[in-house]
């Protein structure tokens, strides 16, 4: 079964979209949509990285998104501006990372799937990457989730409670670091941070507590994922496009509906 | 002699450039009712931050008696409007509590209604009441609470140092909270704690208002505004604590000064 690309394209999708959906909600709430953007951005310069010292890709930009995200996360402990810091990291991480795979030769001919993914190209191993990484996402939030909750809703609630809502800000950025790794060969380092935001968002209008939220995102995204790849398959268009264009569809399905309710 | 709840001994701390607390030492005993007292930017909120453990002092110990519980009123909560959350959820932040004992709490503090509503919905005093019975679920014995009546009207004000001053009966628990409202620390307060980055007197609510000290800090005439305020603190005793009344007949001469002066 694992040997048609479809079928692998499928379960690519649908473990990005496990991770993405509750991870993605957090993202809403915390106002963060741009740090995700940032991370992905900073992944180009992972791939350019890997490539250059013949290291896996998947490290790579592991390690250079992880490296992102802590940089980020420590600077806004410090009370930095957080928008602008992310707009100066976010886009010198892509320029460097685009000028990096110039040097790179055979980088640069299949620059265009690290920037928009290539679900359709996802191997076995690929398969194994996505799923351990969202089953490692998951069980992060799972773990911390009343705590990181506590965090986003105050620092100071969470603080007086003996929680360290820094330690619960590193796992949630570690966690978007782990996501856009493991999403870079779905969706691409361009529409990453639409799979995080896109769901959560259109879920929250439907939703009365934080768990549902995170669940119906989750399902929101993996609709998404299938929908698209049919999308993708009948009109021949590119997939990792394709699915974030499903998202928003639903996205704008559910904001009327949650208006019509609403009246 | 009872061991003190919590005690701070030679505070420091420094928010950025400024020292905003030098030298502070206070100590709260079980079952009394401490309110620290001082004007805008006086360090009020930076101490009791401090004492629950979100702000590190810069030079100063503090020593709480072990396995303290503490509950923590802030002084305001923002909810984000992506983040869905009714009361009952947020009750349960971070530590769960049951449906039957969180219904029992929300409706010890007049509100059984709001459980399912949505945090965002509520009005300014049924908020403030789930701040509260969220402070009560920990089963405090050393309840802070920062200005819990920013924002409410007279009445509502009033209602809520009643209904703290029942909880305080019922369950023993010592009370210190930050007031900048002059007439609540006079009639419902054991001690007074006057603060302008440092103690500037310390005392029962009828030898602080008549320390030189606190008529300075508050801009009060040498003489005048204490005959009023002793005049209520009888009244209160006479009454049986009977704050509505007391708050009533303040309101009839109001906090403004030029009442004082002719008194």
């Amino acid at each position: 079964m694992l040997d048609d690309f479809l079928i692998r394209a499928a379960l690519a999708g649908l473990g990005l979209a496990l991770a993405t959906g509750p991870l993605g909600s957090f993202v809403v709430w915390r106002r963060m949509a741009y740090f995700g953007d940032a991370t992905a951005h900073a992944s180009i310069l992972g791939v350019a990285l890997a490539l250059a010292s013949d290291l896996p890709v998947g490290l790579g930009t592991l390690a250079v998104a992880l490296a992102m995200a802590v940089t980020v996360a420590g600077l806004a402990a410090r009370g930095w501006a957080l928008d602008t810091t992310l707009g100066v990291l976010a886009h010198s991480a892509l320029a460097f990372g685009l000028v990096a795979v110039s040097f790179v030769p055979e980088a640069r001919t299949d620059l265009s799937a690290y920037l928009f993914g290539d679900i359709l190209a996802v191997s076995r191993a690929d398969l194994g990457f996505i799923w351990g990484g969202a089953a490692l996402v998951l069980a992060l939030l799972y773990w911390r989730w009343n705590a990181m909750l506590t965090a986003t809703l105050s620092e100071d609630l969470a603080a007086a409670s003996g929680l360290n809502p820094d330690r619960e800000r590193l796992v949630l950025v570690l966690a978007l670091a782990v996501t856009v790794a493991v999403a870079l060969k779905v969706v691409g380092a361009l529409l990453i941070a639409a799979m995080l935001v896109i769901p959560a968002a259109a879920a929250r209008g439907l939703v009365r507590s934080p768990e549902a939220m995170a669940a119906l995102a989750a399902l929101i995204g993996a609709a998404a994922v299938v929908g698209g790849l049919r999308l993708s398959l009948s009109l021949d268009t590119p997939a990792g496009p394709s699915i974030v264009t499903v998202a928003a569809c639903i996205f704008v399905l559910a904001a009327s509906l949650g208006q019509m309710r609403k009246q | 002699m009872t061991q003190p709840l919590i005690e701070a001994r030679g505070l420091c701390v420094r928010l950025g450039a400024q020292e905003v607390l030098h030298d502070v030492s206070l100590k709260v005993d079980p079952g009394e009712i401490v309110t620290i007292l001082g004007p805008n930017g006086s360090g009020k909120s930076t101490l009791l931050r401090a004492l629950l453990g979100i702000l590190r002092p810069e030079h100063g110990g503090i020593t709480r008696k072990p396995g303290l519980a503490v509950g923590y009123v802030p002084q305001k909560l923002h909810i984000d409007r992506t983040l869905p959350l009714t009361a009952r959820r947020f009750l349960s932040l971070p530590h769960r509590h049951g449906k039957a004992e969180t219904e029992a709490m929300l409706a010890r503090v007049g509100v059984p209604e709001v459980a399912d509503r949505p945090m965002t919905g509520l009005s300014g005093g049924q908020f403030q009441r789930v701040l509260l019975a969220r402070a009560l679920l920990t089963r405090p014995e050393l309840l802070m609470l920062d200005e819990p009546t920013q924002g409410l009207d007279q009445p509502g004000e009033a209602a809520f140092y009643r209904l703290i001053d029942e909880v305080r009966r019922d369950t023993g628990a010592a009370v210190l909270m930050v007031s900048h409202d002059l007439h609540v620390v006079m009639s419902a307060s054991d001690r007074v704690i006057c603060l302008n980055g440092h103690v500037c007197c310390e005392g029962t609510p009828r030898v602080v208002s008549n320390a030189p000290e606190y008529r300075a800090l508050f801009g009060l005439g040498t003489q005048g505004a204490l005959a009023l305020y002793q005049h209520v603190h009888d009244h209160d005793h006479t009454h049986g604590h009977d704050h509505e009344h007391s708050h009533g007949h303040d309101h009839g001469h109001g906090p403004s000064h030029a009442e004082h002066d002719h008194a």
